[in-house]
């Protein structure tokens, strides 16, 4: 029970992270119907531009509020995270608007590899680790001289998590530009016709799927406290993971299905092998994209003759 | 006129039909989309399913050919040797494959990267098949593979002589213009050698030339293949002309059955069109000007009218 | 006259046309100081302690920056002149009428094109030891020979599936896997031969495309990729983990060498030089492997252009045109597809074994997703369904790299500390979207129709006769 406490605590931490990146997924997939292979790189990059800027606070600046600096770190993974989403839209995925349909999959295989190799080139090859940057923690309750104990961290990437969402929801659900999403979802050019920018509707869901990645890339370098040039690719195939099994299209879909593959991973590792979990993963998906396609909050596809 | 010869028609009506849909019903979640639908296409016959838009003509047809699996119902098909099929129990490829059904698509789907030639023999896969002895004669080069591609290509030859195509022949499909598209998607259909040939709006888009080759086509289909024709149409014409039994449906139901006379005659049927309730039919009889009781009704240019609506 | 007054405002470029152009590259060269900080403008770099260090570069960022700038200026003067002269000179797509271009020049070029590429490659042991003076100094080129060639035949068996029958799958280097450590486990367990465990390398990769094809065929597009690629890592996560039979991320070592079918090259009484009378030389092995990945390669291109030309290869490319319409046909799709894949995944576990027996060692390193994208890339690069088109690819994408080593030079213009070969992957990343947005259908782009009335109505004829005769 103690075992099964704690590891709960820590599936949710893990799957707040990934569902925010799933939420990029999905959206991307929900508008122009293309798995962004590059999401997770992007995400790996926030990493990076979380940890510099955090360096550079601490060392140089000399910030010694966490709380300051932690905000200054998330606005500005943000934003730098949300130009690289812009960058890459426009250079590798707009111009193949219209072509055929497997030319954005490649060229977004070609951008997670361009980056990957490009923070190597930039960064080293090397893992790095950053100083905690958030210590501590509650001891829930103990018995058996079992200690459940739930971290600040833990309780401020739930929370991060949840108003962010919140905010993105409304955003979605109550703005212009969420009623313009989704009208581009459902028929991009009826929503072209009725005047909406399409374009520009396009590149503010990139902008917005990797500022949510930015966040990720944020509490998951204070969560791990470690980063490499590596570890964009298999987050990447979990959040995907996630966005698939909640529904692909649908938000709410997205962080269910982070969730659920948080706890999976974490309850897998804890109680049968720690070498199998990435295996998991991929059966997971592999599994899910076979037997339930639409996912659990998806809409079932029909096909069109 | 209508061309309709009386020994024909009663020649036929003895005959068992080629197909029999019995008691379809299709349900796409809430949505009901065709509902106890029954009707019989007699052997040789060229049978037309019409009806406005959206009352679930292409779901019958998609339905029939296998793409959708019927909610409830039955669809029988009867071949020449009395063996029958369930259609509705077939996998969507066994349905051409085994029970020798052909359709095209409203919106034509020909393999527009390959030939026409090409489209045709693809259409002979399951013959080619065997004789390549599933691809292992084929692939040593042996006489007998040889041989059925030949023949493969003669009838393809065949076809695009009756469809006008043979210097196109080695033409990317893609390149026709519209009319030629719709004819060869015909012929590709035909190449499977079907008991039941479903034409899915065959006439949609072609001008009044191209339409009357149709028709052409559609009565040599009839008379010189064993091969009964079951199509969707809006293109009044072309139903009063040549079908020789005419389905109609509104709101996924059977509202009228009979002969293309009988149809057109029915008020129902005019009111499905124009969109009124039964009682207001006189009304909009009169005001559109025809005389029921009086000699023999015409229908008004129905698709006009609903591009009008 | 239209047309050469807005040549003339080309050539001499307007004030405000210019300043609109140094804007424009004013706001890339802006977009590019977004990007390069921080990730470029400091490196982390390890401390004394467990802490890391911030080297401020902000010189490289500003060159970067500058470099972008000029760029896209320059890149901005050329449109600009290229629009002026297509001002000129109408285009095709502007034409009215159709423009004829040679009908059968694609047909020519690709036909001319695969005899070049099998002359060069049939003769490139000897040219490489004529240039270089002997066939121990040809190492160098023979081992890229054998590097290229088993791109090539990775290519070759990947067209199947995704140039032919269009199904998109990015675990190709699972079966290339499966290949190889079937050759490794059969040999050092059971000891058997290479000949025998080539063929059965081939049947076991053949197994597994149909194991895992059979669930996942049904997907579609985007779905279909990403599930390949699943199992494509599973199976390379499995190669880590069961390591009482794969041995783990160690590998396998010690795999037998390849024969001259049952003759060792080596340099004793039984050797291959004693046997055929001349003298020992370790190079031999090394030819022998090439001619052997050379005629590997070769048959798959033959059993592929074969297969082309039998219904079951238009069956494929029919699929690749329109599935519904393939289903309305009578073709079992489900069938057709899973030949296609096993037959793919056939060869790749050939070129597996192949690998295997030309390393004698392999471990899971060598059979990561990049493998699956670098010979995806060939395919896609090549032309989808061009054999030609993929020898070409296989050509630039292996050996295009591979020159990077040779540009030492640059050392001189960048510092010691640069290595041209790190830039390798993100080259090719790059070269992937460049791809994709100049050249989505790849080199050669053409389809050779597999069969034709007009130069086989003759064919056809000569046969029918020979039939009555």
């Amino acid at each position: 029970m103690d075992v099964f406490v704690q590891q709960l605590i820590n599936g949710l931490t893990l799957g707040s992270i990934y569902g925010l990146i799933a939420i990029g997924y999905t959206m991307v997939f929900g508008i122009i119907g293309m798995v962004n292979f590059a999401h997770g790189d992007v995400f790996m990059v926030s990493c990076f531009i979380a940890l510099i800027t955090f360096l550079l606070l601490t060392t140089w600046l000399g910030i010694s509020s966490i709380a300051l600096a932690f905000l200054i770190v998330l606005v500005v993974a943000m934003v730098l995270t949300a130009l690289w989403g812009w960058a890459i839209e426009r250079i590798a995925y707009r111009p193949l608007r219209g072509s055929f349909r497997l030319a954005p999959l490649i060229s977004a295989i070609g951008v997670s590899i361009f980056l990957s190799n490009f923070v190597q080139v930039v960064q080293g090859a090397r893992n790095k680790p950053t100083p905690p940057m958030l210590s501590g923690g509650i001891t829930l309750f103990e018995r058996d001289g079992y200690a459940v104990f739930l971290a600040y961290k833990q309780i401020l990437i739930m929370a991060v998590t949840a108003v962010l969402l919140t905010g993105f929801w409304y955003l979605v659900q109550r703005t212009p530009f969420g009623r313009a999403q989704r009208a581009c979802e459902q028929d991009r050019k009826m929503a072209a016709l009725l005047g909406i920018d399409v374009d520009r509707t396009i590149s503010l869901t990139f902008v917005l799927g990797a500022a949510l990645a930015a966040v990720a890339g944020v509490l998951y370098l204070m969560y791990y406290g470690v980063v490499s040039f590596s570890d964009g690719f298999v987050p990447g195939v979990k959040a995907f993971t996630a966005a698939v099994l909640g529904g692909i299209g649908s938000l709410p879909g997205a962080v269910l299905g982070g969730l659920i593959i948080g706890l999976i991973e974490t309850f897998w590792s804890a109680y049968f092998s720690i070498e199998y979990k990435d295996v998991a993963a991929f059966s997971i998906l592999a599994i899910v994209l076979i037997f339930m396609p639409s996912g659990i909050l998806g809409r079932p596809e029909v096909e069109k003759v | 006129m209508v061309v309709q010869p009386e020994s024909r028609a009663q020649a036929q009506a003895f005959a068992p039909p080629v197909l029999a849909v019995e008691h379809l019903t299709m349900r796409f979640g809430g949505l009901t989309a065709v509902s106890d639908l029954s009707f019989e296409a007699r052997r040789g016959d060229i049978t037309a399913l019409i009806g406005p838009n959206g009352a679930g003509k292409t779901t019958v047809f998609n339905c029939i050919t296998g793409f959708y699996k019927p909610t409830e119902g039955m669809l029988r098909l009867a071949h020449d040797d009395g063996t029958t099929h369930l259609l509705e129990r077939l996998p969507n490829h066994a349905v051409n494959r085994t029970a020798r059904v052909a359709r095209t698509f409203q919106n034509i789907r020909l393999f527009q990267g390959m030939t026409v030639l090409e489209n045709l023999l693809v259409a002979q896969h399951k013959p080619l098949m065997r004789a390549s002895g599933y691809t292992l004669f084929g692939l040593l080069g042996l006489k007998g593979y040889r041989d059925a591609q030949g023949e493969a290509i003669e009838r393809a030859k065949a076809w695009l002589d009756r469809i006008d195509l043979m210097e196109r022949a080695d033409d990317p499909a893609g390149a026709l213009p519209y009319g030629a598209q719709r004819r060869l998607e015909i012929a590709r259909a035909m190449c499977t050698d079907p008991v039941l040939l479903c034409l899915d709006e065959p006439a949609a888009g072609l001008n009044p030339r191209e339409s009357a080759e149709l028709n052409a086509l559609l009565r040599h289909i009839r008379d010189a293949h064993d091969t009964s024709v079951l199509l969707i149409e809006h293109d009044m014409s072309v139903v009063m002309e040549i079908s020789d039994h005419v389905v109609v449906l509104d709101y996924g139901q059977k509202i009228a059955d009979g002969t293309p006379v009988e149809v057109r005659a029915d008020p129902k049927v005019i009111a499905a069109y124009l969109g009124v309730e039964d009682d207001e039919v006189e009304a909009v009889e009169a005001e559109v000007g025809i005389t029921v009781p009086h000699g023999e009704p015409t229908l008004p240019d129905v698709t006009h009218s609903e591009a009008s609506v | 006259m239209a047309h050469s007054k807005t040549a003339t405002q080309a050539a001499a470029i307007p004030g405000s046309a210019m300043a609109g152009i140094l804007r424009d590259a004013a706001i890339y060269a802006l977009v590019a100081f977004g990007l390069c900080v921080p990730i470029i403008s400091y490196r982390t770099e390890a401390g004394p302690g467990s802490d890391l260090l911030l080297l401020p570069r902000w010189g490289l960022v500003a060159s970067l920056c500058a470099a972008i700038f000029v760029v896209r200026i320059l890149q901005r003067l050329i449109l600009l002149r290229r629009d002026a002269r297509r001002a000129l000179t109408p285009s095709p797509a502007q034409a009215t009428e159709a423009v004829q271009g040679e009908p059968d020049a694609g047909q020519k070029s690709s036909r001319i094109g695969l005899w070049l590429f099998v002359g060069i490659a049939l003769t490139l042991p000897a040219i490489a030891a004529a240039a270089t003076g002997g066939l121990s100094s040809a190492r160098y080129w023979i081992d890229l020979g054998i590097l290229i060639l088993t791109y090539v035949m990775l290519g070759w068996g990947l067209n199947i599936v995704v140039g032919l029958a269009g199904l998109l799958d990015l675990g190709y280097v699972a079966f290339y896997a499966v290949g190889a450590y079937s050759y490794a486990l059969l040999s050092t367990t059971f000891g058997l031969s290479f000949w025998i465990c080539l063929p059965l390398a081939g049947v076991f990769a053949g197994l597994w495309g149909m194991l895992l094809g059979f669930p996942v065929l049904r997907l579609r597009g985007d779905y279909l990729a990403i599930v390949t690629l699943a199992f494509g890592e599973i199976i390379r996560l499995v190669l880590i983990n069961w390591t009482d039979v794969t041995g783990g991320g160690a590998g396998i070592s010690s795999i037998p060498r390849a024969t001259f079918f049952g003759i060792p090259f080596s340099a004793g009484e039984d050797g291959f030089a004693a046997r055929f009378g001349i003298p020992y030389d370790s190079m031999h092995r090394l030819v022998f492997l090439y001619y052997l990945i050379l005629g590997l390669a070769l048959f798959t291109n033959f059993v592929t252009l074969r297969l082309r030309r039998l219904p079951i290869g238009r069956a494929w490319e029919a699929l690749r045109e329109d599935e519904i319409a393939c289903r309305s046909l009578g073709i079992d799709t489900t069938a057709t597809k899973l030949t296609a894949f096993a037959l793919g995944a056939a060869f790749g576990g050939i070129a597996g074994s192949f690998f295997a027996v030309r390393q004698g060692f392999i471990s899971p390193e060598s059979f990561n997703f990049l493998e699956s994208a670098i010979i995806l890339a060939i395919v896609v690069l090549g032309g989808m369904g061009s054999q030609v088109g993929v020898a070409i690819a296989a050509v630039a994408m292996v050996g295009g790299p591979e020159m990077l080593r040779n540009l030492g030079f640059l050392k001189a213009v960048f510092g010691e500390g640069f290595d041209p070969n790190e830039y390798r992957l993100l080259l090719f990343g790059l070269a992937m979207v460049a791809m994709m947005v100049w050249r989505p259908r790849g080199l050669i782009s053409e389809r050779l129709p597999s069969v034709s009335l007009g130069e086989r109505r003759a064919v056809s004829g000569a046969h029918v006769s020979e039939g009555h005769g």
